[in-house]
Formats: C-alpha cells, sequence, structure tokens
C-alpha cells in the first residue's frame, strides 16, 4: 500500500500516467472524512490531493471563487465569509455521521455532490460549479466549463464528473458561484404536525412567493419529545419581517408559528444539514433518500412499518429522507429498494457496516443506464484505476 | 461562417433515398412524413440562415415510440439524424445535411402533467418555453428560463442548448431547471433519466445531456421545476454617460449583496433600436443603459431599489425610471427581447453570445469597439450584465459579399477576445455550425478528445447532429 502526495496538477498527471501503465487501481483522498461511503474497495495505492491545495481565484464582485481539489472547505467558507459571501449549497460535512476528524476538501465535496438543506432553493453543488480541472485515468489533465456563469461550449464534463466519486477522475481545480450571505438568517418553527402534515405545510410554504431556504421536518423523538416542522427565512430585515407575517397567515391552519433566531436557528440547520440527530448510534445503519416529497411520508411510513427501529426526518421539503435502521441483515435494503420502487426516486446506504455495503448495492441501482455509465468510465479511465468498484461493480 | 465546412454528403446514402424514404414510410403515419421539395423548404435552415441544406426527408413522429423506431431505423441504415425542435437556433443547431433525416418534435407539444404541491411539470419536448409558464401562471406559477425566443423556441431546444435568458442571474438556467428526461439513444432504446426529484442517481446524465446539441440523442419528455411567482416583479431604467460607469453599477451592487433577478445592459445603438421599436421610454440621450429588475412585495421592492438607486448614484447615473404600470413593465421588457428582431429591420447582423467575467467588461467594450472600427463595421450591444453573457450584434449588408466576410471575420475576433480575458465562446446560444472550428481557441487537444470519447459511447459512427460542435478535423469515434 503506497501513499502518493503530488503537489501539483503535473504531478499527478505524471503519476497518474504511471499508474495507468501499472493498471494498479488507487484511491483517491481528501481529508478521509468520508472514506467510510460506498461500496468496499481495496486499492494498493492512495493519491491524496492535500499538497494541491489553495484558492486560486476570488473575485468577490463576479461572485466567483475556484480553489484546488484539496483545499479544504474551512478555508474556502472563511475566504468567502470575509467578503459576506458563501457558497450557495451549503455542504454537508459527514464528519458526524463517519465518527471522523479531518478536515473535508473542496474536491471530496464535488466528488460526492454534497448539498445541504439550501439544495431546494439555490441548487445543488452541481448548479454553483462553473468549472473543473481534473487529471483522467490515461494521465491527462483536462478542463470542463471555466470561470464564467454562462458558459454552454461543449459537453458538460464538469456536471458529469460531479457526484462521480473519483470515479472519472481526480479534481484538480473547482470553481463556484457564490452569493452574498444574507443579512438576517431565522427559522420559524410549527410543533406537533405528523409527517403527511408537515410536508404539506412545507409544501405550501415551498410553494408561495415568500421562498423559503430550507424546509424540514423532525419527527417527534428525534433529539426533542415534539415534532418539529422548520423552515428558513433569509434576507433583508424589512423583508423578513413581511415574510413571516405572510407566512404565518398562510399556515395558520397548521398550528401555531414560533420564530427562532441566531444559534438556536443556525444550530437546528447545522443538525439538519450533517444528519445529527441520528449519528447516534453509531452502529445503525443510515439511508438518504430522494423522492418526490408528496410521496415521501407514505414511503416511509411503509418502511417503517417493516423495519421495527426505523428513525427518519425530512429535508427539502419533504423530498430528502434520512432513515436510520438496525445494520443486522441487510440493512433493510430489499424494503428500502422495494419502497422506493413504488414511490420513484434513488437510495443510496450512506453508512452501514463493511459487510453490508460489500454484499448489497450502496447506491441506487442503474438499470437502463448500465451500459452507458460503463462507456462513460470507460471514456475517462480506460484501465479502471480510480476506485474501481467504489459506486457500482465494474464502474 | 459561410466559410464553415460541412461534411461532405455521402452519396451512397443519397442514393438510398428511395428505400430509406419507403423505411420511414412503413414507421409513421404518411402525414408524419416530409420528403416532397417544397414541403422540405422550410427546414433547409434554422435561424442561422446563412447556411441552407436540403435535407433527404424530414419526420414529424407525435409519440415518443415513433422517434424510438425512427431513431433505429435510420441508425441501422447509417443515415445521419439532425434532430430539431422549432428551429429557432441562432447557431445553426438544427441546420440539416444532403444526407440526413430531419426529426422534428415540433408535434410532441402537450404538457402531460402539473404538480404544484411538488412544483414540476411533465411536458413533451415540443411544447415552447412560453407555453410551460402559460400552463401554470393563473395559478401563480412560471418556469424559469426565459431566452428571448420563448414565444416560439422549444423546450426540447431548450435542452439541446441548455438555453439562459434574462432572469437567470437568479434562477439559473435550463439545466438548473430539469428534473428529468425522458431519451431515446440512437439504438432505439428509451430510457429515463432522473425524475420529479432532486437529483439522480448515479453519473449526472441530466447534467450532461443538457446542453449536448442533439448529439448523444432526443428527448422526447422533460419534467421541469416550476416555481412560484413573485407577488410583483419592477423593472427600472437607469441611464449612464458612459458605459463603464454601468459596468461599475452592477459591480457595486452585486458587491453589495444584492441579487436582482435580471440586469440587462444596451448600448446607445441598442437603445436607440429598441426604442424606435417598442416605445418602451429607454433614455435616448445614453451612452449605457440598464434594465435592472427586482422582484418581491411592494414593500420588498422599494427596498431593494432604495439600495440599488442609491448606488447607481454614487456611479453618474443621468436617468432612473421606474416602470409604474404592469403596461409599462411590458414595453420595457419587450424592447429588451425584441432586440435581435429590431435591428434585423435596420440591418443584417450577426449575433454573438460570448461570456466574460464581468470585471473585463470596460476593457471588452473598448476592444470591440476597436475592432468593429477596424472592420470598418457598426455594432449594437445588449447583454446579460450580470452574468457576463454579451450578445454584440455586428451590423452589416448581406448583399455585399466583402462586408459580409467581414462580419463573420469580426465576429469570430469578438469570441476569441472573450476566451482571452477568461470567457467563453458561448454563454447560451451553443456552439452549433457557427462556432465549431473555435472550439480549439478555448479547449485543447486533450479537452476536447475527452469530450468526443463520451460523446462515442452515445454514438459511435457519428450520426447524431454530425456537422456540429466539434471541428471536423480530429473526431474520435468510438
Amino acid at each position: 500500500m503506497s501513499l502518493f502526495t503530488p503537489t501539483s496538477e503535473a504531478e499527478a498527471a505524471q503519476l497518474v500516467a504511471d499508474l495507468a501503465l501499472t493498471g494498479k487501481p488507487v484511491t483517491i483522498q481528501g481529508g478521509a472524512t468520508r472514506a467510510g461511503f460506498g461500496r468496499p474497495i481495496q486499492t494498493e495505492a492512495t493519491i491524496s490531493t492535500k499538497a494541491i491545495s489553495g484558492i486560486t481565484l476570488h473575485e468577490p464582485a463576479e461572485l466567483v471563487i475556484a480553489a484546488r481539489g484539496g483545499t479544504t472547505v474551512a478555508e474556502i467558507e472563511a475566504v468567502l465569509a470575509a467578503k459576506n459571501q458563501m457558497l450557495p449549497f451549503e455542504p454537508m460535512d459527514h464528519r458526524a455521521l463517519f465518527g471522523t476528524s479531518g478536515e473535508p476538501t473542496i474536491g471530496g465535496v464535488v466528488a460526492g455532490n454534497h448539498s445541504g438543506p439550501r439544495r431546494i432553493q439555490a441548487g445543488a453543488c452541481r448548479d454553483s460549479l462553473i468549472g473543473v480541472r481534473l487529471v483522467n485515468g490515461r494521465g491527462e489533465a483536462i478542463k470542463s466549463g471555466g470561470r464564467v456563469m454562462k458558459n454552454v461550449t461543449g459537453l458538460d464534463l464538469a456536471k458529469l464528473v460531479t457526484g462521480s466519486w473519483g470515479t472519472l477522475g481526480l479534481l484538480t481545480e473547482v470553481t463556484f458561484k457564490v452569493l452574498p450571505r444574507p443579512e438576517r438568517s431565522l427559522t420559524l418553527l410549527i410543533k406537533n404536525l405528523d409527517d403527511a402534515r408537515a410536508v404539506a405545510a412545507l409544501s405550501a410554504a415551498l410553494g408561495s412567493p415568500f421562498e423559503p431556504t430550507a424546509a424540514a421536518h423532525l419527527p417527534a423523538g428525534l433529539s426533542r419529545p415534539v415534532a418539529r416542522t422548520i423552515l428558513r427565512l433569509e434576507g433583508f430585515s424589512v423583508s423578513l419581517e413581511y415574510r413571516i407575517a405572510q407566512l404565518r397567515a398562510l399556515l395558520a391552519g397548521y398550528g401555531e408559528i414560533i420564530v427562532l433566531e441566531g444559534e438556536d436557528s443556525s444550530g437546528l440547520w447545522r443538525g439538519v444539514r450533517d444528519v445529527e440527530f441520528l449519528a447516534a448510534p453509531e452502529e445503525a445503519a443510515i439511508w438518504r433518500i430522494s423522492t418526490a416529497p408528496t410521496r415521501a411520508s407514505g414511503m416511509v411510513a411503509g418502511i417503517a412499518a417493516a423495519v421495527p427501529g426505523a428513525r427518519w426526518f425530512y429535508d427539502w421539503g419533504g423530498g430528502l429522507v434520512w432513515l436510520a435502521v438496525p445494520p443486522g441483515g441487510d440493512a433493510a435494503a430489499t424494503t428500502v429498494r422495494a419502497a422506493v420502487a413504488t414511490a420513484g426516486g434513488h437510495a443510496t446506504l450512506v453508512r452501514a457496516p463493511r459487510e453490508v455495503r460489500a454484499s448489497i448495492d450502496v447506491f441506487q441501482p442503474l438499470g437502463a443506464l448500465a451500459a452507458v455509465t460503463g462507456g462513460i468510465k470507460t471514456s475517462f479511465d480506460p484501465g479502471r484505476i480510480f476506485e474501481p468498484g467504489r459506486m457500482y461493480a465494474g464502474v | 461562417m459561410s466559410a464553415i465546412a460541412f461534411p461532405a454528403p455521402d452519396f451512397s446514402i443519397i442514393r438510398r433515398r428511395p428505400e430509406i424514404l419507403a423505411g420511414l414510410a412503413a414507421l409513421v403515419p404518411a402525414e408524419a412524413l416530409i420528403s416532397a421539395e417544397d414541403e422540405l423548404r422550410p427546414y433547409e435552415s434554422d435561424a442561422l440562415t446563412a447556411f441552407r441544406k436540403m435535407p433527404l426527408a424530414v419526420v414529424l413522429p407525435s409519440t415518443t415510440e415513433e422517434v424510438a423506431a425512427v431513431l433505429k431505423f435510420c441508425s441501422q441504415a447509417g443515415v445521419p439524424v439532425v434532430p430539431r425542435g422549432a428551429g429557432t437556433s441562432l447557431v445553426g443547431g438544427s441546420t440539416p445535411q444532403e444526407d440526413a433525416v430531419v426529426i422534428g418534435v415540433a408535434k410532441m407539444s402537450r404538457i402531460l402533467d402539473i404538480d404544484y404541491a411538488n412544483r414540476t411539470a411533465r411536458v413533451q419536448a415540443g411544447v415552447t418555453n412560453l407555453a410551460i409558464t402559460g400552463a401554470v401562471q393563473a395559478d401563480g406559477f412560471f418556469y424559469a428560463p426565459d431566452p428571448s425566443s420563448q414565444l416560439a423556441c422549444s423546450i426540447g431546444g431548450n435542452i439541446a442548448m441548455n438555453s439562459g435568458g434574462a432572469h437567470c442571474l437568479k434562477y439559473g438556467v435550463t439545466t438548473n431547471n430539469i428534473l428529468g428526461l425522458k431519451l431515446v439513444l440512437l439504438n432505439g432504446d428509451v430510457v429515463e433519466i432522473g425524475g420529479d426529484h432532486l437529483d439522480m442517481p448515479g453519473f449526472d446524465m441530466l447534467g450532461l445531456l443538457i446542453g449536448s446539441e442533439g448529439q448523444l440523442g432526443i428527448v422526447t419528455e422533460a419534467t421541469v421545476r416550476i416555481l412560484r411567482s413573485a407577488e410583483g416583479a419592477r423593472p427600472v431604467l437607469f441611464g449612464f454617460p458612459k458605459p463603464e460607469l454601468a459596468g461599475e453599477a452592477v459591480a457595486a451592487i452585486i458587491g453589495a449583496g444584492i441579487i436582482p433577478v435580471a440586469m440587462e445592459y444596451m448600448d446607445k445603438m441598442a437603445i436607440a433600436i429598441c426604442e424606435d421599436f417598442a416605445k418602451a421610454g429607454y433614455p435616448m440621450d445614453a451612452e449605457a443603459l440598464l434594465i435592472i429588475e427586482v422582484e418581491g412585495s411592494e414593500q420588498e421592492m422599494d427596498d431593494q431599489l432604495v439600495r440599488i438607486i442609491e448606488i447607481a448614484k454614487r456611479h453618474g447615473v443621468t436617468t432612473v425610471r421606474e416602470s409604474k404600470s404592469a403596461m409599462e413593465t411590458a414595453a420595457i421588457w419587450k424592447g429588451r427581447k425584441s432586440a435581435f428582431g429590431a435591428t434585423g429591420k435596420i440591418a443584417d447582423y450577426i449575433c454573438m453570445d460570448g461570456t466574460i467575467p464581468t470585471g473585463q467588461l470596460p476593457y471588452v467594450l473598448t476592444r470591440i469597439d476597436e475592432l468593429v472600427t477596424h472592420y470598418g463595421l457598426r455594432v449594437a450591444n445588449v447583454f446579460h450584465a450580470g452574468d457576463g453573457n454579451l450578445h454584440p450584434l455586428v451590423l452589416y449588408d448581406i448583399n455585399d459579399p466583402v462586408e459580409r466576410q467581414k462580419a463573420e471575420d469580426c465576429g469570430l475576433d469578438i469570441l476569441r477576445l472573450c476566451v482571452e480575458v477568461g470567457g467563453c465562446l458561448t454563454g447560451e446560444h451553443g456552439v452549433g455550425v457557427e462556432k465549431r472550428d473555435l472550439m480549439t481557441v478555448q479547449f485543447n487537444k486533450a479537452d476536447l478528445d475527452q469530450q468526443m470519447r463520451v460523446r462515442a459511447v452515445f454514438d459511435p459512427a457519428w450520426l447524431l447532429n454530425p456537422a456540429k460542435v466539434f471541428p471536423l478535423e480530429g473526431r474520435i469515434a468510438a
């Protein structure tokens, strides 16, 4: 097992070209905070992106930032915060869930397309990403996109590699559009709704002109005895006062609205973003399911009936379900897959014992797209040296 | 651009025309197959009228199954296919070729499902962009991307080109607003990509397909995000005595943490042309005009405008005029959105579409001026100021071959300039035929080869829209 730490894109390209000659599979490592995600794979070599690091461009007036793949998310967020800006998609930090302690890197965020609660309003990581540089499995440094917000020149390979978990290439530089930080941020809380009513309330708010930037539901028993349905409003203060009043009226039928601000508000959304509510017990298996909000609570009820001990909450207006189940057997995979097949959408087994992840599909099975997926893998990485099998067998 | 070569027509295909027509006739109803020369004429070109090619045939299927049958037949027969939406491409995205069958999705124009609770709509590919908003606006919703051609252009074409519009500063472009596609692959297989939920599993094929210019397959259905409209929207006209002041004001507004829903720039020539056409009350004495639109309740709009006007004043604004009525708002946007059409009434023009880092705006405007003067031509500048997507309209006389050549050369120089300052060849119109041979300015061989290897996964034999996007030299097949 050898560890390589190239210090530049050119060095990384040469290294990959050499590895490709020997056909040795490699793992790509940023902060190693998500190492337990995906199908377990054995590789002889690891490439750390740690030394391919640093912010390469920040033009606050153009709302753009670029950084090398190994740059920590913390560094990027600090530089943006100094100019009162932020990454729009609120990247999830997996350290609570995986019990890891490294520093997440921006390359790792892009590799997993990790997006947080603001995804429903500002888009996913892939929507903010406007350019990438990467080394493909042939040892070639290539680019897609650039540093401008509107760019339709050629195939959008930047999106294609976002969420590909390193299986297509080693990300050496990523460029994002960013947003101003809101002047004020607060949470509207309604208590005691059941799941279906809660999603209906969230849908009503998200279908209103008052633009919540996040919408989640935490059922009873999830760190608090009562169910909490929460909406986040962000913007200029004058505007928020108005929108609070309008949403109070719109959601009057769902119960009293309590306004939270400061750490009471931001801590709650950090908990939602990082799935802190389900982190313990650490042996529980964690599923992440994306579906249409109105079908989510029915789907969850079906799973809950079949899986004793299941716990869950909803983000993205109900469309993202985080589900914790006992880790035994197939970690409820058969039940979850069947429920998702009926509801529509996709499920990923985010956390589970190694032997479970080795024996079942971790990512949503590809179905009719399997052949094309394999072809795309070959087009980037003909020797299949990057993270082989981490997403899918043979990819 | 008239100099841009098409692949040499394959006469062995053209000679097989009778059998190809017979094969197609067996797959679709008679009225869906066009083969008579006078009926083929409207399909000779799209909105890039400098290129005209008579296709072998045009097929206008009504169902995904028909599209699949025709694609399967064409791929087995080795016949190139040119997909077509509404034919509004400015870059020749659907320019046919003599040895190709055009597959047009215009007849597939139904809205299949509207789901307000989940904020999605499922539509067929031939539905027009504006028809989606039309179907949901009575309930207070809209489909966000708004290309200027939105009355005519199809969502299928928008998906092929990843179309933008004036309001994407806040709402994003097509790729940010599509959740699912039904795609017919070249071999006739029909696959579903994504759905009515957020993000797709596996590789992001949605991101790959959107903007792929009809080279990876034919989209027959899409699930789009619909959004609740703001309570109100108000455009304001800001006249500036110097273009660079307008550019600085844009940067200062963004720097102050304000993202207006649209920030549109017009120079003096564009102001004159559009005002003459739309009578929108544009300030004729200004050297540069910004149309800045804000959204929200009356109070929210007032609040934002106070901030914006205060910034504009610091940058020497000479005219500030808020829209006072829905009619006035419509006129202001009519002027902007008809910029291309209105320009076409006074001269022939080539419309460029490069994007630049907005900080380069003053420099690029000066350089465009110098380039246009060098060629002895005139230019009208219209662009999306917030995102740096430029639309210089280079004016010329189409009947003067020398001037036409100059205009084409000037346009190419402007695009090279965009790349040189860190931008790109096309922000929202696509590469098509028009910018195909400039791809090597923006991308090196390794970049382009990777794109072509991905393309080859879907179409190893270059049958799908083969004359477009990638330079003819150095193409990679399977």
